[in-house]
């Protein structure tokens, strides 16, 4: 192996130069190459738990239809589709993916400052998943105690998997978790130490900031997974009673004694809430970046978005109880919690705000990224308004199960950071491949996806209210479901079944586009930010020529005054552009 | 939770410590056409691998706090028959404590360019840190041979579990203190070790530090 420093700095790091096809594609220290893996298993993950959200929706729909789902599979498919979509594809996606291949690109580094480990983060987060995958072929199958796995019984027999099926959750997340904090310690290092010549913090665009923000929040919230997971495999495998209290299984008293199941919860939310976070905040910096390209407009308030990206980074991580009102917490507790989670919502609208703010006035492209990037305005705005109904403690309790929650969690963090995942591939595939993705099919995926989530997610709201709760295999004869709640629970799975079937499509698109997309050229979205700015595309090894780019200006500069284009990329010294500009806040 | 909750107050302090004099009241769309000097901004002139040991420092810390916070609540329940006090437990605190102590004079000999002083402080405090591994080991011995078994009482649990996690980040330290001490056998230049001998005191310190949080937490309840 050579390393070679390429001199145009004296602290500039030195490279891993990859030689054969296996160091350069497969066991790669390239960070735009450990994106597209990241990327590529968190897709293909994704799909499995897609195809298990099919097979929830098809017993739904038509109960006492399917032979081959039985109620325990029902409760493993509910399980492993949580699992999968709020850790190996959300997660990985937002911060192996994304977070990989723009941190170094946007702030205009050569790669991560520590390749090696960038390198095993991957590795170990592949073998995280084959290990939950492995979970589906044990005797068993996998678990079925819902993706929260609340003890005490997650880990008692007759619950799905409670042999090996939770054993291989537990030991997968921990992996995954290793997997995490060598990524994040790289991608935390990489913004604070690697930025390039004049990209000061206030020049980060939004999508850094809330990547940072997002693995800050994620090294110190993972460790509460960490900690309950180890705790459980103890207490399922030595018999430890740190969860589990005294209890009778299958009519035998068993060994365990005065442990607390509530410990758990408390634990497991404090990982559990600022994870929304972690998946929420990559999805609040890259739509900002999407709206403010795509609109030709300098982002609306850039300083509160950053100040709102911190506090909101901050305060998740003192609301972990408002997923507990129903344990039997102290009111005053509750009220603490109620009074956090209503909080949050401040400098949340402030976001919400000035991304509309944003758009108002601007020369709005309606290219397939802002298309996905305003459907995440819509389905977050719907997702945080019931977070409000739910936030309170009085009106939580009764909807807490029912499928008011399904709902809201999946508008909110379901649907909206999907609808940014898509925008953002479709915004930054150009940049990847070289081509663009297919237009036509674009529109078509958003179009069904947007008005499907729709479909889907708004029903399970009157559903709710109604009273129907969640997490029922089947409702068979009950007297407050009315017959019509059935129709709804079939028109949901149909809707459920075409927006599966869409996203095929979009998978489909990305590989065919691959060799038929139009070329691209290096920045077809004619953008300011570094990224854009490369010498080839897709950049190469090391990113930029012999010189690292130098940062003249933020990364807004849309449409001003004067200019002669209606953007100004961050690498254009300042004299081109005339004095007695107006970004409407101050002049 | 008061433990992890302290220690996050504590994490919040420095980060708005450090963001605060770094113009994020700035308005960068007002400052077109200027190189600003990001050097300033960069967290002093810290090498990364040294922010990525204490940044990883501050994730070890978050663990032993969780666990700390789920000991405390823990104990709160009847069921918790705290363990007798294990006078071995002293000694083993001694040698973690010497170990340190040669770490540090290890890290002044890297300073002083002495690379006959690095070779024998780091092979002593290689040696003391196996010590008290082996020291822990015979602790757990000793319970186990007096009836404090793992499931018998969470009390014993907790310390089988917190051991064990400190004993495993010690064991880690350890491969790269025999990397480090590798490098420095086959002749590598003091200047060029100089980093991992210093990375690896903070290292030990941090570990002993976090020992000696948990033997108090042991004694005081």
């Amino acid at each position: 192996m050579a390393y070679v420093a390429i001199a145009d700095r004296d602290h500039e790091q030195e490279l891993h130069h990859p030689h054969s096809f296996v160091t350069k594609y497969i066991w790669s220290q390239d960070h735009k190459v450990i994106a597209i893996q990241y990327g590529i298993t968190a897709l293909a993950i994704g799909l499995v738990a897609l195809v298990l959200s099919g097979l929830i929706r098809l017993q739904l729909g038509w109960p006492d239809t399917f032979s081959f789902i039985a109620p325990y599979n029902y409760y493993q498919f509910i399980t492993m589709h949580g699992m999968i979509m709020v850790i190996y594809l959300l997660t990985a996606l937002f911060l192996g993916g994304f977070g990989n291949y723009l941190i170094p690109l946007m702030l205009g580094a050569r790669d991560m400052v520590f390749p090696y480990m960038n390198m095993l983060s991957y590795w170990v987060y592949l073998f995280a998943v084959l290990v939950l995958v492995a979970s589906f072929f044990v005797p068993g199958g996998p678990t079925g105690a819902g993706w929260t796995l609340y003890p005490p019984q997650a880990i008692l027999a007759g619950t799905p998997g409670a042999d090996w099926g939770i054993m291989l959750m537990l030991i997968s997340l921990a992996f995954f978790i290793i997997a995490f904090t060598m990524g994040g310690l790289n991608y935390v290092t990489t913004v604070l130490q690697a930025r390039t010549r004049g990209m000061t913090l206030m020049r980060m665009p939004l999508s850094i900031w809330a990547i940072f923000t997002a693995t800050v929040l994620g090294l110190l919230a993972f460790p509460a997974l960490f900690v309950s997971a180890v705790m459980m495999s103890l207490d399922k495998l030595l018999g430890t009673s740190f969860f589990m209290p005294a209890i009778l299984s299958l009519g035998e008293q068993l060994e365990y004694g005065g442990g607390s199941p509530v410990l758990f919860q408390h634990l497991f939310w404090f990982f559990g809430h600022p994870e929304v976070y972690i998946v929420g905040l990559p999805a609040f910096g890259l739509v900002s970046d999407l709206l403010s390209t795509h609109a030709r407009k300098n982002i609306f308030g850039y300083r509160m978005m950053v100040w709102a990206i911190l506090a909101i980074g901050g305060i998740s991580f003192v609301v972990w109880a408002h997923h507990m009102y129903v344990s039997g917490m102290n009111p005053y507790f509750g009220f603490f919690f109620a009074t956090t989670t209503l909080i949050i919502a401040i400098p949340t609208a402030i976001k919400v705000y000035n991304w509309i703010l944003t758009l108002w006035k601007g020369n709005i492209n309606l290219t397939v990224p802002m298309l996905f990037a305003i459907g995440f305005i819509f389905t977050f705005v719907h997702g945080g308004l019931t977070g409000l109904f739910l936030g309170n403690v009085s009106v939580d309790v009764p909807l807490s199960d029912t499928y008011f929650v399904v709902g809201h969690f999946h508008m909110v963090m379901g649907v909206s950071p999907i609808m940014v995942v898509f925008g953002a591939i479709y915004h930054w595939y150009p940049k990847i491949t070289g081509r663009m993705l297919n237009d036509a099919m674009g529109k078509f995926h958003f179009w069904v996806t947007f008005l499907g989530t729709y479909a889907i997610y708004l029903p399970m709201h009157y559903l709710g209210i109604l009273g129907v709760p969640r997490r029922y295999f089947a409702y068979g004869d009950t007297e407050f479901i009315p017959e019509s709640a059935m129709w709804v629970n079939t028109s949901i799975s149909v809707a459920a079944l075409i927006v599966g079937a869409v996203q095929l499509m979009f998978l489909f698109n990305l590989i065919w586009s691959l060799r038929n997309g139009k070329e691209s050229g290096s920045n077809p979205w004619r953008a300011t930010t570094l990224e854009w700015q490369t010498p080839q595309t897709p950049p190469v090894h090391g990113n930029w020529g012999p010189e690292l780019p130098a940062v003249y200006r933020w990364a807004y500069d849309y449409s001003v005054p004067g200019a002669p284009e209606d953007f100004v990329p961050q690498t254009e010294p300042g004299d081109t552009v005339p004095a007695g500009r107006d970004h409407g806040t101050e002049s | 939770m008061s433990v992890i909750l302290a220690f996050l107050a504590v994490v919040a302090s420095v980060v708005i410590w450090w963001l605060l004099p770094q113009g994020i009241k700035s308005k960068p769309w007002l400052e077109q056409g200027v190189i600003e000097d990001v050097d300033s901004e960069r967290v002093g002139s810290i090498p990364p691998a040294k922010l990525g040991l204490w940044l990883f420092l501050a994730v070890v810390t978050s663990v032993f706090a969780l666990f700390v916070s789920a000991y405390s609540i823990r104990m709160e329940l009847t069921d918790w028959q705290p363990l007798p006090d294990p006078t071995f437990l002293w000694l083993n605190t001694g040698i973690l404590i010497l170990s340190s102590i040669t770490f540090q004079r290890a890290r002044t000999a890297a300073r002083n360019d002495s690379i006959d002083g690095i070779k024998s402080s780091l092979i002593l405090a290689g040696l003391f840190t196996f010590a008290f591994l082996i020291g822990q080991l015979w602790v757990w011995q000793q319970l186990n041979a007096s009836g404090y078994f793992m499931a018998s009482n969470p009390a014993n649990a907790f310390f089988y579990l917190l051991t064990a996690l400190h004993g495993l980040h010690l064991l880690g330290g350890l491969w790269v203190w025999g990397r480090t001490t590798t490098r420095v056998w086959e002749g590598t230049k003091v200047s060029e070790v100089r980093l991992s001998v210093e990375l690896c005191t903070v290292y030990w310190h941090f570990l002993l530090l976090v020992w000696l949080a948990l033997f108090g937490l042991l004694l005081s309840t």
